[in-house]
């Protein structure tokens, strides 16, 4: 009983504390809100019409949503960048903002889970997907294995946050034997749901361009470049506006690992566009849809060498010390990492996928207003989650936020 | 019976709440549990298909007929299409609009056709699609019809992760319209481009509605689910041709039974040059092109 009254205390002090803040703070909201009631709007348009509002057709059944998704199950994946070095070499700066991965993590699978279901054409059918009242078909389907370890994943971070939070809220340490066995599960579960995501487009041998084993490493290359880019400007953020102190010591080390993170990427896309264009098999099409487009069909041309601009030019800012030790530099190097993984994984994953399509056909896919509308909605959601995280999270690190019981207990 | 009421239950609140929960959970076992068409007992099919026509004969205000035939017993379909032959006319598209209900609008055509080049052969990367001349066939131009090809090793049915598209026995690849989730999954995985999503509310005029309809085939489809050719499983069921094979002016579509040897399916797998599409991805259709001439 006194463990419930407990939970609903930190309960009440965690919405009390989202719902304080300064200026700032309420304007942030207030835009999120903005962008979350349009995308609402548009979803509602949609779910009335049906996807024909959306630009995807039988030729590119997948487009935008589904881009979003994989690229946001990267940066879900990432946190582990942060874990791997806090736990396993127990690296003491890196350590203290192992949760701020873990509120990322959470947040991005909650954008992820949205992006499906806003993606799918009977989200009132969800349900066929639970085992016991519907039909999981696993272990064949590789969507229904992309369900269990995103759930997984998901329960994982969530308990190791609240557990730790909720010790820490209470003037506790969080129990050693229970959080450290969860947080090295999620290592491999962090690589397993991008193999698995990966897996997804890998195993359809009906897309050449996705058939190929070179997809999951570069899917977590990417994902351990864009994730870590979000989380370096959210830290620097944090450090400006709260009283959290994080080393540059730290910053910089994230900033190294990315850039080795970057050329693995660069390295694998490589290979795969030699041995597409030196091969020269009917399979260089798609290929060459994204690099430089097919018969005059070519709108994604300018996003694929901006994608491989920004890449290069933020593995250059990150592998050279000095300028990821410069702030300016730095900053920019995390946009265009960001930038760039998004494009080429959104755009330039899934449309060359289907572009052309398994007879030939060429369709070019463009994202409609609603698409961008409702993407936009998901996107301010998933800001918002973690907006209240760390407005929950970094106060009572910071031991600013504690139940009675503990500041009672403070002064002994 | 006074003594009896006055006596305090013996039910403890502990096994109330856990007898509700039961009773709530088997109730949901039921109403909502095994609804899938795959795993339905054929004693329950029918009040599951009583159902269906009741819900599209007031839909398009006429008497609309679901049928449930079974598979038969040392039957599985398959159909060849003599590449020689078809000119391009592109009826069978249309008949099988005709016969399996396919929105009109937006359009979902099953069938694809494709233009090829004689000089190149079957070549996807140079297929059109959308070949309007004046007459068929053109010049130096050869067709191939393109619908689900029935694979033995469906790729489709394989990444589905609700299991709402299966082979049946006889060889048919159906799809469940009423458990799809709209993942289009199958549509990525299909390499003849056969699977059809309604993108939006399918529309068929009253009067061009088929009412002839079986549970795993032609019955009217909902908004966002995945469609397809099933061989037009209503009426070969019932041992008619499909309506493709019907509708083919020169007569290059064949349908029968692979598994009996003097049909005429297997008298052209075994005396014909016979193709199948993208032979190496090991999808194994049971439809084949061949050269008749």
């Amino acid at each position: 009983m006194s463990t419930l009254r407990g939970v609903v205390n930190f309960l009440r002090a965690a919405a009390r504390t989202v719902a304080h803040g300064n200026r700032l703070y309420w304007a942030w909201l207030a835009l999120l809100l903005v962008f979350m009631t349009s995308g609402v709007a548009a979803y509602a348009e949609q779910m009335s019409s049906g996807l024909i509002l959306t630009g995807m057709r039988d030729q590119v059944s997948w487009g935008f949503y589904i881009g979003n998704f994989t690229f946001l199950v990267g940066v879900a994946a990432a946190a582990v960048v942060l874990v791997v070095p806090a736990y396993v070499y127990d690296w003491g700066p890196i350590r203290e903002i192992v949760i701020f991965g873990e509120l990322l993590a959470i947040s991005a699978l909650v954008m992820c889970s949205m992006f499906v279901l806003i993606d799918i054409g009977r989200p009132d059918r969800v349900w066929h997907l639970i085992p016991g009242i519907g039909h999981l078909n696993f272990p064949r389907s590789i969507l229904a294995w992309d369900v269990l370890v995103l759930n997984c994943y998901f329960a994982v971070n969530f308990i190791v946050v609240t557990h730790i939070l909720y010790r820490a809220y209470t003037g506790r340490h969080y129990v050693k034997r229970f959080v450290v066995p969860l947080v090295l599960l999620s290592i491999p579960m962090a690589v397993g749901i991008h193999t698995v995501t990966a897996f997804l487009y890998n195993g359809l041998a009906a897309r050449p361009y996705w058939n190929s084993s070179i997809l999951a490493p570069q899917f977590l290359a990417s994902a351990f470049c864009s994730g870590p880019a979000i989380l370096l400007i959210v830290l620097q953020l944090l450090r400006r506006l709260t009283r959290f102190e994080i080393q540059d010591q730290a910053i910089w080390k994230i900033a190294e690992l990315m850039a080795y993170a970057m050329f693995l990427n660069l390295f694998l896309h490589g290979a795969e566009v030699f041995k597409e264009y030196y091969s020269n098999t009917q399979h260089l099409l798609f290929t060459r849809y994204w690099w430089e487009g097919l018969n005059g069909h070519d709108r994604l041309v300018p996003y694929a060498w901006t994608a491989l601009g920004l890449n290069l030019s933020a593995f250059v800012l990150f592998i050279w010390p000095a300028a990821r030790r410069n702030a300016v530099l730095l900053n920019v190097g995390c946009i265009a990492t960001y930038a760039g993984c998004y494009i080429e994984k959104g755009m330039g994953l899934i449309i060359p996928g289907f572009t052309p399509d398994t007879l030939g056909e060429i369709y070019e896919y463009v994202p409609t207003s609603t698409e961008l509308r409702v993407a936009a909605g998901v996107f301010a959601t998933g800001f918002l989650v973690f907006t209240f995280l760390l407005k929950i999270a970094v106060p009572i690190t910071l031991g600013e936020l504690a139940s009675e019981t503990r500041r009672e207990r403070a002064p002994v | 019976m006074e003594n009896r009421t006055k006596t305090p239950a013996a039910v403890s609140r502990r096994q109330f709440a856990s007898c509700t929960a039961a009773a709530a959970a088997g109730f949901l076992m039921t109403a909502c549990g095994p609804q899938r068409l795959y795993e339905v007992p054929r004693a329950r099919l029918r009040t599951v298909i009583d159902e269906m026509e009741r819900e599209y004969s007031a839909k398009y205000g006429k008497h609309v007929t679901v049928g449930d035939t079974p598979p038969m017993e040392g039957v599985l379909f398959a159909q060849a299409l003599d590449i020689s032959r078809c000119v391009g006319c592109r009826r069978c598209v249309y008949a099988c609009v005709a016969e399996n209900n396919q929105s009109r609008d937006p359009q979902i055509h099953w069938i694809r056709v494709l233009s090829m080049d004689k000089e190149r052969g079957v070549d996807f990367t140079d297929a059109d699609a959308y070949y309007n001349p004046e007459t068929v066939p053109e010049e130096g131009r050869f067709y191939v019809p393109v619908a689900c090809q029935h694979c033995r090793n469906a790729p489709c049915t394989k990444v589905c992760p609700t299991g709402a598209t299966w082979i049946e026995p006889d060889g048919i690849v159906v799809i469940d319209y009423d458990w799809c989730i709209g993942c289009r999954c199958c549509m990525a995985a299909c390499p003849y481009g056969a699977r059809h999503f309604n993108w939006g509310e399918p529309s068929v005029p009253v009067e061009e509605i088929n009412t002839s309809t079986h549970y795993l085939g032609n019955r009217p489809r909902k908004k966002g689910v995945v469609e397809k050719c099933t061989f037009c499983i209503q009426r070969v069921r019932n041992g008619r041709y499909p309506a493709c094979v019907e509708a083919c002016p020169v007569g290059a579509r064949k349908f029968g039974n692979l598994l009996d040897p003097e049909s005429e399916i297997r008298y052209i797998i075994e005396h014909k040059r016979v193709l199948i599409l993208k032979e190496e991805l090991n999808t194994m259709p049971k439809f084949f092109y061949f050269y008749g001439t």
